[in-house]
């Protein structure tokens, strides 16, 4: 990053999600998304008419039709019409087009949300179709059994066991239990084997869920936010696709993303993973060096919500959240995209000092 | 604080045609960005980040096609961005590439879009039934074949104003040699026979469905004052949303599109564009959308555009041409038409348009609209570098 780009405090002044459920079959995903959009707008006094630029994320192939983020705009109110734009990428990446957008100084306050339903079909199937479709995707090897094969290259390199995985999905869980958000919370058993070495209790649950996040610069968000969770660096980056060229072990691309984005500089009192499985949280844990006295997911993180294309954005939010509450000073949040964290975004968030 | 300026230095694409059999999605989105590069005489280290779009993933029918694209576009270990924005995905992801170099985030980025429609059958992929809502018919044309009809009956154009725009578009492909279409026998005749498809509008005056990708390298100053070629320079650059269907959606000319044009106009100081422009590139994918636009980008009064197109003032030789490429009537790879709009406005002022160039082209319109007519983006590129 050059240092221009660092000119310009953009912060986090608003974050709500939807309670992350396994089925929503009664609402349609607008119905979903309404809640949040007025939950931000309402915790900064904002009305859709003050938001400079919105941002989405969602899929096509969770939503099964095309052109599904169209209707989202009806729960926004684009009328009179807005600048606008959408990527189908989890929301995370909708606000690292949202800070850029700010960054050039065309808009000050930015809308960003995403949403997904994974409840109408099989999640693990779907997201074969992410994979090579040549040579890898017509062999439908689901997500679980990817994830295994990661957790297992773990275990054989020495770097965690079952019983430590085991300990990550019970943690998790229980810090869940004061998140009333979250779909998973409290004592939940280990389980049995989903896909060797990983068991239910290692596995993300499947659901349906939305959140949405507000960005304003400078003063606009002192003015919004009683202490907004400056954004003191952003960065993501992408690995190779085919699982045999890459070191499954360890997550190059988050290391960069994090060193581009400062995390590095100064050591962080909390960190939001996105790592829908335990064996990725020791991935994560090892490629961004945080110590044992770093607060890892006091939200469950994806082990206790997981609503694919939201859950990247929730952790931005919930890193953003404990900063507004004064729970944190200086926040990692993480999400990933991708089999077996290919795609990574870091951005490090910080509050004023108290 | 003032934005980094942008610069087009390199445009690559590839021979757009009906089904590119001989490559895979990634073989054919390399292509372009390979020719992209080789035009800015820059290797796959020199870019900073990858920004890439296309429509619906239905189309090829792999989710989020970009994580398997990383390799074939040189983005490992690099940024990646992945755009939807429906038909005006191909405009929104050049913008989206050129903001990362305005805020100084990457000094050079590639950016990219395509479409390989003959994976699928892309009219149905967009006629998925959804419960409770009205089905959208068979296809793109039977929804915009109403809104045609209701600008025809609101201006009193005659007939035959849409076949004169393909006739036009068909025979600027001519002289394309990346357009898909290349139909050496056209004439007016053949169009005006052509079998009716979605009344009024007629086989050759609808888009054909093509395999086909489109790259540009955007910079910064520095990185233009390296380039080996003119660069192009962004002189504006804007994306406006509407929803779909509403109590007083204006369907002929929507309201989004009129300010987008103002954004674009304001920021690049045009004050009359049917003046200060010198040739439009937009978002045509059923020939009565010139007219139509031509009107909601101002470049006519309401209810006047249908004469500029009859008077032959958007013809390539014209006071104001339009669609010189050939235009999304004689190629279209549906997420890559926007940007391949973008491209030729770009190629146009550098000078580099071949057979198609319009002399003394300086500062030329790129347009884009997908949905139901409710996302629109555009740029305003210049052979000069901006005033500010």
């Amino acid at each position: 990053m050059q240092g221009a780009a660092a000119i310009r405090e953009i912060a986090v002044v608003a974050f709500a999600q939807t309670d992350h459920r396994r089925t929503t079959d009664e609402l349609s995903e607008v119905e979903m998304l309404m809640p949040v959009l007025h939950g931000v707008l309402e915790q900064t006094g904002l009305k859709t008419a003050d938001i400079d630029f919105t941002c989405s994320g969602s899929s096509d192939y969770l939503a099964g039709r095309a052109f599904s983020f169209t209707l989202a705009l009806d729960g926004v109110g684009a009328w009179p019409p807005i600048s606008e734009s959408h990527v189908e990428m989890d929301g995370a990446w909708a606000l690292y087009e949202a800070w850029t957008k700010l960054l050039t100084g065309d808009a000050d306050t930015a809308l960003v949300y995403s949403y997904g339903k994974s409840s109408p079909g099989s999640v693990r199937d779907v997201l074969t179709r992410q994979l090579d479709p040549y040579y890898v995707a017509p062999l439908w090897p689901d997500s679980v059994a990817l994830a295994a094969l990661q957790a297992q290259a773990l275990i054989d390199a020495g770097d965690t066991d079952e019983p430590a995985l085991a300990a990550v999905a019970a943690r998790s869980r229980t810090d869940a239990s004061a998140n009333s958000h979250a779909q998973v919370r409290g004592s939940v058993p280990q389980g049995d084997y989903v896909v060797r070495p990983l068991r239910t209790g290692d596995c993300p649950p499947v659901g349906d869920g939305a959140a949405a996040v507000i960005l304003a610069a400078g003063d606009r968000a002192r003015e919004l936010c009683e202490r907004p969770a400056w954004i003191r660096g952003i960065d993501h980056r992408i690995e190779a696709h085919g699982l045999g060229v890459r070191e499954l072990t360890d997550s190059p691309s988050t290391r960069l993303a994090a060193e581009k984005a400062g995390a590095f500089e100064r050591p962080v009192d909390t960190a939001e993973l996105h790592a829908p499985f335990t064996a990725q949280e020791v991935v994560l844990r090892k490629a961004l060096r945080l110590g044992d006295d770093v607060r890892v997911n006091p939200s469950g993180g994806a082990l206790a919500a997981n609503p694919v294309m939201a859950a990247g954005l929730i952790r931005i939010g919930e890193a953003a959240a404990r900063i507004h509450r004064g729970e944190s000073d200086r926040a990692l949040a993480h999400a990933t995209s991708g089999p077996c964290l290919q795609q990574n975004l870091v951005a490090v968030l910080e509050g004023d000092p108290r | 604080m003032s934005k980094e300026p942008v610069a087009v230095v390199g445009i690559g694409q590839t021979k757009h045609v009906a089904a590119r059999r001989d490559v895979s999605i990634a073989g054919l989105v390399r292509e372009a960005a390979q020719r992209a590069l080789d035009d800015a005489e820059l290797t796959w280290a020199d870019i900073d980040a990858v920004v890439i779009g296309k429509a619906p993933d239905f189309f090829e029918g792999v989710m989020m096609p970009e994580l398997y694209l990383a390799d074939a576009l040189g983005a490992v270990g690099k940024p990646m961005l992945r755009v939807h924005t429906a038909g005006s995905v191909g405009g929104s992801t050049a913008l989206v590439a050129a903001n990362l170099v305005a805020a100084r985030v990457h000094g050079t980025v590639l950016t990219l879009a395509f479409e390989k429609q003959s994976e699928s059958n892309a009219m149905w992929g967009l006629s998925l039934p959804i419960p409770f809502q009205q089905p959208l018919l068979a296809g793109a044309g039977g929804f915009f074949a109403p809104h045609v009809r209701a600008y025809m009956r609101r201006t009193g154009a005659p007939d035959t104003v849409g076949s004169l725009v393909a006739y036009k578009d068909r025979r600027n492909a001519l002289k394309n040699p990346y357009a898909h279409l290349h139909e050496h026998d056209i004439t007016l005749e053949k169009v005006q026979a052509s079998p009716m498809l979605w009344d009024p509008i007629r086989y050759s005056e609808t888009c054909p469905s093509s395999d086909g990708a489109c790259a540009m390298v955007l910079t910064d100053r520095a990185g233009a004052a390296r380039a080996p070629r003119p660069a192009a320079w962004m002189h504006g650059g804007a994306m406006r949303s509407e929803p779909t269907l509403f109590a007083g959606k204006d369907c002929v000319s929507p309201q989004a599109g009129k300010d987008c044009a103002a954004d674009v106009y304001r920021q690049a100081g045009i004050a009359d564009p049917r003046r200060d422009i010198d040739a439009v590139e937009m978002y045509v994918p059923f020939s009565w959308y010139e007219p139509m636009w031509l009107e909601n980008l101002g470049f006519a009064e309401e209810g006047e555009g249908w004469k500029l197109t009859e008077s032959g003032v958007t013809e390539l030789d014209g006071d104001l041409p339009v669609n010189m490429s050939g235009g999304v009537l004689s190629t279209n790879p549906i997420g890559a038409s926007g940007m391949i709009r973008f491209a030729e406005a770009a190629l146009q002022v550098r000078g580099q348009a071949g057979e198609h160039q319009v002399e003394g082209a300086r500062r030329v319109l790129g347009h884009a609209y997908g949905g139901g007519s409710q996302f629109f983006s555009m740029w305003l590129v210049g052979s000069e570098p901006p005033a500010s």
